[in-house]
């Protein structure tokens, strides 16, 4: 967008330096997750670019760190680790989170805002501080050390997202649709399933987003609750960077730039689904 | 008025009332009785653990006993009934294994005491018999020292305030006062200021880099920003350790910036800088990873500043530089407090961030909670230093809901 035609000077200056400022400050918000992709295609056991890799010689780049990431047993437990406790977590969290944003959102809900806040703080309290309370107390019930402990602890810490969505796409919601249902002879099971659940659908879906990213990056409450049995892809993460640094790290890391690719994608065509659902234009 | 059945009306609307309040409370009751389990009882217990002092009471319970009937703040020392508890109980602690607890609990108040219990416990066996006093003062002059057995009477009780004082600096002295730790062992103040004030200077600098940007993206035509918005929303996706490697990857002194750097000629190869593992890592790193947070409640804030605005004042003769400061920034100031407050709150409680690329300088209150759960096993006292994290916390929550609103905190 040029700036107007009768601005001054100055005023055509800044409008430039503002937009290369803006500029500079993307690249810092994104430079950093792309320059691990070239990185971790990298020959030797280095978190840097090599001569090689600069003057774009073949031999300085190999695929052996992905070869790796696919091939050594603890690598693969820590991704089928992250994906059983993920999606346990957000089956939890997300039919949970829904049924009580259900309940929330009805007028005639006593205490509301004292219950939000109570159901949202898993997600404000400090992750080290529910990761030590959680160390205490699940040892003391016998799950620490479990995958249950810690996909229970996941699907708490997920289900304010869902609260939080399905509550917002449910501020739209018309409950004379329910009210019309009802009077048409469905049970409730029938209009949840037939009238409410299609129209909050893209909230609880995008709400299971989060709860499974929440669990799936998690990495502070893996470490306290669980045990080297349910070492999580972040968790290998972690004590790589601190005992050895390999690039397969890297690879990982990349691995999870595209797995967070695909879900904004995702996330982003609901929101327009929702919208256009709910008549909603943009612009 | 009357319904069909006779019942008044007034009543019959009263109980459909109260029947639908009660249905719309079932369907929060299970994520409550799940999240009381899973979340609330966990933080309850670590809130407990922060004053709990049963493991004197439980492992030398004669010796708490028989104790009470001393007066400390005489000249002599108790009578035999209490030496032979204390022969009793640590005969027992040593056939159970839990002296050295106690002994650790005893060493965290006055250093000395675990090797007192030690060699205690070695030589109580020849004890068999009375009198116990003077046996027991032979094996070690430390229990002709009033102070020890002052020491053994005060942390007799269920409760102490003895982890709290810690994480605060200060200690119960012989006396039984409250004085400062000695210089040396004074850490905790001197991290929570830090934990603050970098916080502090986090949130200012999330502000400085997210205001252009979220005004950009607030101006532009939708269709830009909604590309743009990508380009904060993917990292605001990308998972947090990603992010944390990257910079590593790019500060570290065989990182790519260091070798731009030496390559462009701006530095010497042997004068490499430190980025990394210092407060500098810790503010870069923590000021990419939170600026999402702090850009999108800008953005939907200034979404809805409608541009005639900046027009009127612009046309009533006001230049640029003014309009924006006068009309423009003082609209925002509810999307600034709401994108400071959350950025603030995130910011102190951050743990892996500091933790990898903090080094000494630059970690947080939160490492050292992790380091007395996990290495140091001193649970009390880092349930002591997470309370008090905790109170800071929800205390900002409750500015945050005055000033926000809970029901209308959004996500992306």
């Amino acid at each position: 967008m040029p700036p107007p035609v009768y601005a001054s000077p100055i005023e055509k200056g800044w409008h430039y330096s503002y937009r290369v400022i803006c500029a500079a400050i993307f690249v810092f918000l994104i430079g950093p997750i792309f320059v691990i992709v070239p990185l971790s295609f990298n020959e030797l056991p280095y978190f840097t670019f090599t001569p090689e890799m600069l003057s774009l010689d073949p031999a300085g780049y190999s695929t052996k760190w992905y070869h790796e990431f696919f091939t050594e047993a603890s690598w693969q437990d820590a991704v089928q680790n992250s994906l059983v406790i993920a999606i346990f977590a957000t089956l939890i969290s997300t039919f949970l989170g829904t049924l009580a944003a259900l309940g929330l959102s009805r007028s005639e809900m006593p205490f509301k805002t004292g219950l939000m806040a109570l159901l949202i703080s898993p997600m404000i309290v400090p992750l080290i501080i529910s990761a030590t309370g959680m160390y205490f107390f699940y040892a003391r019930i016998g799950i620490s050390s479990t995958h249950l402990g810690v996909i229970v602890a996941h699907a708490a810490l997920g289900t304010p997202f869902v609260l939080i969505t399905v509550t917002a796409t449910l501020v739209g919601f018309d409950h004379s649709l329910t009210r019309a249902a009802a009077s048409l002879g469905a049970n409730p099971f029938q209009t949840f399933f037939k009238v409410t659940m299609p129209l909050i659908l893209p909230g609880v879906v995008s709400g299971a987003l989060f709860a499974f990213i929440t669990s799936f990056d998690e990495v502070v409450v893996v470490l306290f609750v669980g045990s080297v049995e349910q070492r999580t892809i972040p968790w290998k993460m972690f004590s790589g960077i601190r005992e050895e640094i390999r690039p397969t790290i890297l690879a990982a890391a990349t691995l999870l730039v595209c797995v967070s690719i695909l879900l904004l994608t995702t996330l982003e065509l609901l929101r327009r689904r929702s919208e256009r659902l709910r008549g909603i234009r943009a612009n | 008025m009357r319904t069909a059945d006779g019942v008044p009306l007034k009543i019959s609307l009263q109980r459909a009332l109260v029947r639908s309040r009660i249905r719309a409370l079932l369907l929060v009751v299970p994520l409550l009785a799940f999240i009381a389990i899973a979340f609330v009882l966990p933080i309850g217990d670590m809130l407990f653990r922060s004053v709990d002092n049963r493991i004197v009471e439980s492992i030398l319970p004669r010796t708490a006993v028989a104790i009470q009937d001393w007066n400390p703040n005489g000249t002599e020392l108790p009578d035999e009934a209490v030496f032979e508890a204390l022969t009793l109980d640590i005969k027992a602690g040593v056939k159970a294994r839990t002296l050295g607890r106690v002994a650790r609990r005893l060493n965290y108040e006055k250093p000395g005491m675990t090797s007192l219990f030690r060699k205690t416990g070695r030589r109580t066996k020849r004890v068999a018999g009375p009198p116990y006093k003077e046996r027991i003062l032979k094996i070690d002059n430390r229990w002709s020292d009033l102070n020890t057995w002052r020491l053994i009477r005060r942390e007799a009780g269920a409760l102490t305030s003895g982890y709290f004082l810690a994480s605060v600096d200060l200690k119960t002295n012989d006396r039984g006062e409250v004085v400062w730790q000695s210089e040396e062992r004074r850490i905790y103040l001197t991290l929570f200021y830090r934990t603050l004030w970098m916080s502090a200077l986090i949130t200012v600098l999330c502000l400085l880099l997210g205001y252009p940007v979220a005004y950009l993206l607030a101006t532009l035509p939708l269709r830009t920003s909604n590309l743009l918005m990508i380009l904060v929303l993917l990292p605001f996706w990308t998972s947090l350790l990603v992010r944390t490697t990257s910079w590593i990857a790019l500060l570290q002194t065989e990182g790519v910036l260091n070798d731009v750097l030496v390559f462009t000629g701006l530095i010497s190869d042997d004068g490499r800088l430190q980025l990394i593992h210092n407060q500098f890592g810790t503010f870069v790193a923590m000021v990419h990873i939170l600026l999402p947070f702090m850009i999108l409640p800008l953005y939907s804030v200034m979404k809805t500043i409608p541009p005639s605005l900046m027009r009127a004042a612009r046309s009533l003769g006001a230049t640029p530089f003014t309009a924006f400061v006068r009309v423009y920034m003082p609209n925002t100031v509810s999307g600034v407090g709401a994108g400071s407050i959350m950025v603030f709150i995130l910011s102190i409680g951050y743990y892996i961030t500091p933790a990898l690329v903090g080094g000494r300088t630059g970690t947080f209150i939160s490492n050292f909670i992790a380091v007395h759960v996990s290495e140091t096993l001193n649970w009390g006292l880092a349930a002591a230093l997470g309370s008090l994290l905790l109170a800071l916390v929800l205390a900002l929550y409750l500015l945050y809901d005055r000033l926000v609103g809970i029901d209308n905190m959004k996500l992306g």
